[in-house]
């Protein structure tokens, strides 16, 4: 290549449609549109559930009815007409108890596009996949070796069957129906997500994950995942989003819950490539999600995301520190271009003593995309040496996005130890002279300098990950930087 | 009756009593209109999510004074920089104090607004300027709804104000809890120079509540250095707005030393016009008691190639709660903007409170802005070493102190301004260092 200059890049990436942009022609079982007590309970009884349940369920909508939506964010966008969405969407042939080979093969040939064929993975890669697609839990592999062990990992919807104890004891304990809007929208009408319990003392011997995607057109995903690792137990759970290209907004607010009880850790990590809209930033979905997690005494919880679809992005995932020496992590890569938006973030509260928590937020701003951090860091009067370090930075390409930071910092104990810092600048000119000098092309320097930038995120995913992570910040980014 | 309902109310007579023929006049009609529209502001504002004025606007007020009081210049001599050859603006509850003030109109104006809002020769500079660099919230609108009085300073174009210009506003008491509202427009023409120092002083144990307008403009090339000090008694309130609009090389720094107060809030806004403009915003933040102080400041950038640079120091002991709120805008157009934010407290009780919230908001790509917060506590070893050389544990935690804030007490250029400023923090630490920094 001999001359590719900013503008050329800047036209490759314009044109560089969603390259998972495909639509799966499966017979879907589709609710009609609209939202009333009605289609709540109609959604608990085509599921199944408990009495219990469907009364949790009735109670959140209730609630929900009487709430307001949240203007807050610095996002701009039409709001979802919560009448106009379907609330249930399953592919028709879904049956609960069939094996991986009895998956509807059009359905298994969506994976393989996307790059995550069942088959591959659990030869391969030793990746337990909950594959969700339009809400409900298609196919659970490495069940068994999971069972050996005594983990529990399964679609919630067969967790509130089986192990309806568990569920009722822990869901909606961290992220109680009445938090926030969207978070009482997800209680009243999920569908369905993951369920993951590690006993005492059990560290889980492969990654778990979940593959969401949206696929009927007009459905909004409401999954809910709970995971609950009891004492001394360890996992790392991977989530991955993506979703086929369509014209119209669609909503997606899950809520996602984990708990880590004493001398636990939980990894979290979270790949989301929804699809963002198209150039003229039309379409895309709305990423409106509650992500919390409570860790006891000695437990740790660590958040990793790379986020680089969605229209919007609403999202933060946050750490209660509530035991002595817990610690919280987030590491988050936040990408936009053409006309997306996101404003995500953290919140670490620290309640128990010796609480240590880590924030590292890199935010990458092209084309006509805002890009904010927004975060919350509170030390409360009894947390005593508690410390938080905090870094933000954002990079910015082309004159015409922005990049923004609302970080929030409460501090009410004098033992309290926090540092802050956030920078925004570009790419530097010399930078780039500097790799050309020696050989290294703009575009590769420039694709070297955004994986340094964003390396210390990306070093915190697990290996699978790293990888397809990587490629999608190629496919978000390559060719906007100037 | 509620404040809000008695300021309202009483506005009619507050009329009566001034020029309704001046084009001020309907200025201040809207602004009142505006006032009943937004009302005092509430926690619920973003802006004012850390401060409530609650506890301050339930009190009873007396929104003119009734009674004029003399002060004589030996009894509030310690109030004043007497060492500082100066211009002196003096309000006792509001109304000028011929007797203490020296004003000029040799050329340079340094006078009141209130001649200034009356008299002919003052009227195309106050058409021009007078309400144009505010931007309208809650309070702004009550200040220009009741404005009269304040400070009025003109530096024509190509002149340096010969000595600094101090502004002190003294309140007594002898109308019970006053309400003050000065109003001040310091316009800079372009290759002016100016310096100011302002002080509230409440000489009483009455409740003062003070609500301030400043505006400031400065010109091509204009130099503003303007110092605020807040060192007032635990029943005083004072909510500041000083807006400041800057043109191309101008360079604004307003320092803010607040010691005191019951509540204090600093709205501080600077909007850059120009190219080649550098705005300062420096602080400390001394406190102990239940005070309360909360520092909001606004960086608008507009123009390419300009600077600013905020500096912010709080060391809070006892049940103070400090408040940094700042923000930086760099707007489409502003490229080669350099921008920093810096703010460093130090807790010393755990009844204490921060919150910090340090923000960017960035459109424009070419561009260097960072921000840093930090909130700890004195270097343990640092004292051990001091102690372990014969250094009082009071003396080595107030050296701790000052080198925390010397960055801030070094930029005042004053000498004797810095004198004052370092006796007034050894006076609140109980420490005598014996040397000057």
């Amino acid at each position: 290549m001999s001359k590719f200059t900013e503008d050329d890049l800047k036209k490759e990436l314009e044109t560089k449609e969603y390259e998972y942009g495909f639509y799966t022609d499966i017979e879907s079982d589709t609710f009609p549109i609209g939202l009333n007590e009605d289609v709540v309970r109609a959604i608990s009884k085509k599921k199944n559930e408990p009495q219990w349940m469907t009364d949790w369920r009735v109670d959140a909508f209730r609630i929900w009815s009487e709430m307001e939506e949240p203007e807050w964010a610095n996002v701009n966008y039409t709001k979802p007409d919560f009448q106009a969405i379907s609330y249930y969407s399953a592919p028709k042939k879904a049956d609960p108890n069939k094996s991986l080979d009895d998956v509807d093969p059009e359905l298994l040939a969506t994976f393989e596009k996307l790059g995550i064929s069942l088959d591959e993975q659990k030869k391969l890669s030793g990746v337990a996949v909950d594959v969700v697609v339009d809400s409900v839990s298609v196919a659970t592999t490495f069940k068994k070796t999971l069972n050996e062990k005594g983990i529990i990992f399964c679609s919630i919807s067969e967790a509130i069957q089986e192990h309806p104890e568990l569920v009722k004891k822990y869901i909606g304990s961290i992220v109680p129906k009445t938090d926030n809007f969207y978070a009482a929208l997800n209680s009243a009408v999920f569908t369905d997500g993951s369920f993951c319990y590690i006993p005492k003392g059990v560290r889980c011997p492969m990654e778990l994950s979940t593959y969401f995607r949206i696929n009927q057109g007009g459905t909004g995903q409401f999954e809910r995942t709970l995971l609950v690792a009891d004492k001394g137990s360890y996992v790392s759970y991977l989530e991955g989003c993506t979703a086929p290209s369509r014209d119209e907004n669609q909503l997606h607010a899950a809520v996602v819950e984990l708990i880590a009880l004493d001398d636990a850790e939980i990894k979290y990590s979270t790949v989301q490539n929804w699809f963002p809209g198209n150039k003229e930033g039309k379409g895309g979905v709305f990423n409106f999600v509650t992500k919390r997690g409570l860790c006891e005494t000695n437990a740790k919880i660590s958040w990793t995301q790379v986020e680089t679809g969605s229209a919007v992005t609403w999202k933060y995932p946050s750490c209660i520190l509530k035991g002595a020496n817990s610690v919280g992590e987030f590491y988050s890569i936040a990408v936009t271009n053409n006309f997306q938006q996101a404003d995500t973030g953290t919140k670490m509260i620290h309640l128990g003593k010796n609480s240590k928590s880590t924030i590292i937020s890199k935010g990458i701003s092209a084309g006509k995309s805002q890009n904010s951090y927004r975060g919350l860091v509170q030390i409360s009067p009894r947390a005593e040496n508690a410390r938080n370090f905090s870094q933000c930075d954002s990079l910015l390409m082309g004159n015409e996005c922005g990049a923004h930071t609302f970080p929030y910092i409460e501090a009410k104990n004098k033992t309290a130890i926090i540092e802050h810092e956030a920078t925004t600048s570009k790419i530097g000119e010399d930078q780039i002279f500097y790799c050309n000098q020696r050989g290294i092309d703009t575009e590769k320097a420039i694709a070297l300098i955004v994986n340094g930038f964003s390396k210390e995120v990306l070093n915190k995913l697990p290996m699978e990950f790293a990888v397809e992570a990587q490629k999608l910040l190629e496919i978000s980014l390559e060719g906007s930087v100037g | 009756m509620e404040l809000k309902e008695k300021l309202v109310s009483s506005f009619l007579a507050f009329e009566a009593n001034v020029d309704t023929g001046n084009p001020i006049h309907d200025i201040r009609i809207e602004a009142l209109k505006s006032f009943e529209a937004y009302g005092f502001p509430t926690k619920k504002l973003e802006a004012w999510k850390y401060t409530s004025l609650n506890s301050i606007i339930k009190n009873d007020f007396s929104i003119f004074p009734k009674k004029e009081v003399a002060l004589e210049f030996r009894d509030v001599k310690k109030y004043f920089i007497s060492d500082l050859d100066s211009y002196k603006i003096v309000f006792i509850d509001g109304v000028y104090s011929s007797h203490l003030s020296e004003t000029t109109h040799d050329k340079i104006d340094v006078c009141l607004m209130s001649s200034a809002l009356s008299q002919n020769r003052f009227k195309p500079v106050i058409d021009v300027y007078y309400n144009t660099v505010v931007k309208e919230d809650g309070m702004t609108a009550l200040n220009t709804a009741f404005a009269k009085e304040g400070a009025y300073i003109y530096i024509p174009k190509n002149t340096a104000a010969d000595k600094p210009i101090q502004i002190i506003h003294f309140s007594t008491g002898v109308d019970g809890a006053a309400m003050l509202q000065p109003r001040n427009l310091i316009v800079c023409e372009d290759n002016s120079e100016v310096t100011i120092i302002e002080r509230h002083q409440n000489l009483s144990e009455k409740k003062v509540f003070t609500n301030s307008v400043t505006e400031m403009y400065a010109g091509n090339n204009a130099h503003i250095d303007y110092y605020k000090i807040q060192n007032d008694t635990d029943t005083s309130s004072l909510v500041d707005n000083t807006f400041t609009e800057q043109h191309n090389n101008s360079v604004c720094s307003v320092h803010t030393f607040a010691f005191g107060g019951e509540i204090t809030r600093n709205n501080l806004n600077f909007y850059q016009k120009g190219q080649g403009i550098d705005s300062i915003l420096n602080g400390v933040t001394i406190l102990e008691g239940k005070t309360h102080v909360d520092h909001n400041t606004l960086v608008e950038h507009q123009e390419p190639n300009c600077e600013s640079h905020q500096d912010y120091k709080g060391i809070f002991d006892e049940k103070s709660t400090g408040v940094f709120n700042g923000k930086i805008i760099v707007d489409q157009e502003a490229q080669k903007t350099n921008a920093f934010q810096s703010n460093n407290n130090i807790l010393l009780s755990d009844k204490a409170t921060v919150n910090s919230k340090p923000q960017l908001e960035i459109f424009a790509d070419d561009v260097k802005c960072s921000h840093g917060c930090t909130i700890g506590q004195l270097d343990e070893s640092a004292l051990f070493y001091m102690r372990s050389r014969g250094i009082a544990i009071k003396e080595a935690k107030a050296l701790l102190m000052y080198a925390f804030a010397n960055n801030v007490l070094e930029s005042v250029k004053i000498p004797q301004l810095k004198t004052r400023i370092n006796k007034i923090i050894a006076d609140k630490l109980g420490v005598n260092i014996g040397f000057d920094l």
